[in-house]
């Protein structure tokens, strides 16, 4: 295949992919939308009221990035997890497994078409935010790059899982039994300097505690954690993802006999 | 001339063990309409898995059109167009987006991938259902809608693996009309079926595979020429009481209307004719009792199974 081609072949991956996700929109950027809503009515507005300033910023503009990042994180991941999923038991991958696509070009399209709909879901909680919080932005190429970077490293995480599942209950394993709660405990509602030393030094070790915290530097200028030892843990956990997804898509796992 | 698929010493066995190909030879040529047959877990699908890339084989060489598909994938997938045995469409997906983003595939740009997906929807009759998700076909549209998807980067060398299971006659004989159409300008057809007339009605070559090997790569015409006997069964415009003598004639009556006769192929049938006239015994029609090419399968299956049976008796 000439480059032109490769091109050709990772737009169609993207394009179909969004395509999907726009097409039952009900059930992908409308859920996270109102869920986020939820948290920044209830958490934010009701009983963010009675919670004191956190490092300076008012409680509903310190949750406001994480929250954000949160709907990021759990939609990349859930785009690809589900459509990768659903195309290996339907069997339709083989449409692309017969192709003359390469390999890393089938696994750049799901990724694009995750982080697509991430910043969707992304964007579009930012716009609801702007109704409950004064929204400004410290550092925009941290808040850009950073999201990316996230939203990326989620969707290679999708794609790992669906490549590993046997079934539909195992594409909702790791979203619940390990995304939410790192999400959740990854200081979205709070600081991590509120924690005794113990707790404070095991949430260290949760990866996306310096994912958003990167991010809410890009908007408030604070963070727990430096911004460097952010990036670098961002990227080299993508790089071991993708090595892992063309390892695992080279030997056709769980795709070919 | 270089072969349009060339197989050499093809070998597969599962990871648990089972092994579905114990060495396969096999060379089709440029143009041709071949049939791979066998019966069923002979090692058909195996086959076409390997050379699609969906199946990883053992041991052994496959090359398409000359290309390697270990050391040149890209172009040897390039020149292949499947159509799987099970149907594995995305039912959610309408018929002209399944098209277009399966010539992107191929690098074909949206533009022309649309075009050709419109004309493949025509030809095969799906242009009405263009726009409609694949779950709302019938089983035999989605037969069709298979066929157009492996036709849409104009293969040279097109798979088809059980393409009319399931399909209804009038629908199965306007997709051989099709494929022969297809076949005359120039794409190298590879059939397995299950349906013997089919494969006897369209295929100028012939392979059986059984158990993993390969019993017979010939031409259909040699192949057929193999039968030595033919049994044809005979409707009578007046009704027999009883079977006169015939000698000479492996004949036996079924009923008052139906005779049924065998006939070798070096005394041919003037002789039987001639010989039921003199009794005053008309024939309103004749007809194959089976199909010839079912009679010479069986018999070659049975043939290498009983071959196997004694080789293992032998070694027991």
């Amino acid at each position: 295949m000439t480059l032109d081609q490769k091109l050709v072949a990772f737009r169609t991956i993207f394009y179909k992919e969004v395509v999907r996700f726009s097409r039952i929109w009900i059930q992908t950027i409308l859920p996270p939308v109102i869920t986020t809503s939820l948290y920044f009515i209830i958490f934010g507005g009701l009983i963010g009221r009675q919670i004191h300033a956190m490092e300076g910023v008012r409680y509903m503009d310190f949750i406001v990035p994480g929250l954000i990042m949160m709907s990021v994180i759990t939609n990349s991941y859930s785009n690809v997890v589900s459509s990768f999923y659903g195309a290996k038991f339907q069997r339709s991958i083989e449409e692309m497994l017969v192709s003359p696509t390469p390999n890393w070009i089938i696994l750049s399209g799901f990724i694009a078409g995750g982080v697509a709909r991430g910043l969707v879901v992304g964007g579009v909680v930012t716009l609801v935010s702007l109704f409950f919080s004064r929204l400004h932005v410290y550092n925009p190429w941290v808040s850009v790059s950073v999201v990316l970077l996230t939203a990326v490293l989620f969707s290679l995480g999708g794609f790992i899982n669906s490549i590993f599942a046997r079934n539909f209950d195992d594409i909702s394993i790791v979203p619940t039994f390990v995304l939410t709660p790192l999400t959740y405990l990854g200081g979205i509602f709070y600081s991590i300097q509120m924690l005794p030393e113990f707790w404070r030094r095991i949430s260290l070790g949760n990866p996306i505690l310096y994912m958003i915290n990167a991010f809410r530097y890009g908007f408030l200028g604070i963070s727990d954690i430096n911004l460097d030892l952010s990036y670098g843990i961002i990227i080299a956990f993508i790089l071991v993802l993708v090595a892992i997804s063309l390892y695992l898509l080279d030997r056709g796992y769980g795709m070919r006999s | 001339m270089t072969p349009a698929l060339s197989i050499r010493n093809l070998t597969k066995t599962y990871q648990s063990g089972y092994t579905a190909l114990k060495g396969i030879d096999l060379d089709v040529n440029p143009g041709d309409f071949f049939a791979l047959l066998g019966p069923n877990g002979a090692g058909k699908s195996t086959t076409i898995g390997i050379v699609t890339s969906l199946v990883t084989k053992t041991g052994g060489k496959v090359s398409v059109f000359g290309h390697d598909i270990d050391t040149d994938f890209s172009k040897a997938k390039s020149c292949i167009g499947l159509v799987p045995q099970e149907i594995n469409l995305n039912i959610f997906e309408p018929l002209i987006q399944i098209l277009a983003n399966q010539a992107g595939y191929y690098g074909i740009a949206r533009r022309r991938a649309l075009e050709r997906a419109e004309y493949y929807l025509g030809r095969l009759g799906l242009w009405d259902r263009r726009n409609d998700a694949v779950r709302t076909l019938s089983g035999g549209m989605k037969r069709r809608m298979m066929i157009a998807r492996a036709l849409i980067h104009d293969p040279r060398l097109l798979i088809l693996d059980e393409p009319t299971a399931g399909v209804d006659i009038e629908i199965r004989r306007s997709m051989w009309e099709f494929l022969r159409e297809i076949n005359a300008a120039g794409t190298t057809i590879i059939l397995t079926t299950h349906y013997l007339e089919e494969a006897e009605s369209l295929c100028r070559h012939i392979a059986i595979i059984d158990n993993g090997l390969l019993v017979e790569n010939t031409t259909m015409k040699k192949l057929l020429a193999k039968l030595h006997t033919e049994t044809f069964v005979l409707d009578l415009r007046m009704p027999l009481t009883q079977l006169p003598p015939l000698p000479g004639h492996d004949i036996r009556m079924l009923d008052g209307h139906t005779l049924e006769v065998e006939i070798s192929r070096d005394s041919g049938i003037n002789k039987l004719f001639a010989d039921l006239s003199a009794r005053n015994i008309e024939v309103l029609s004749m007809r194959n009792k089976t199909n010839r090419l079912e009679q010479l399968f069986m018999s070659l299956v049975e043939g290498s199974r009983q071959h196997r049976g004694a080789c293992r008796r032998r070694q027991a």
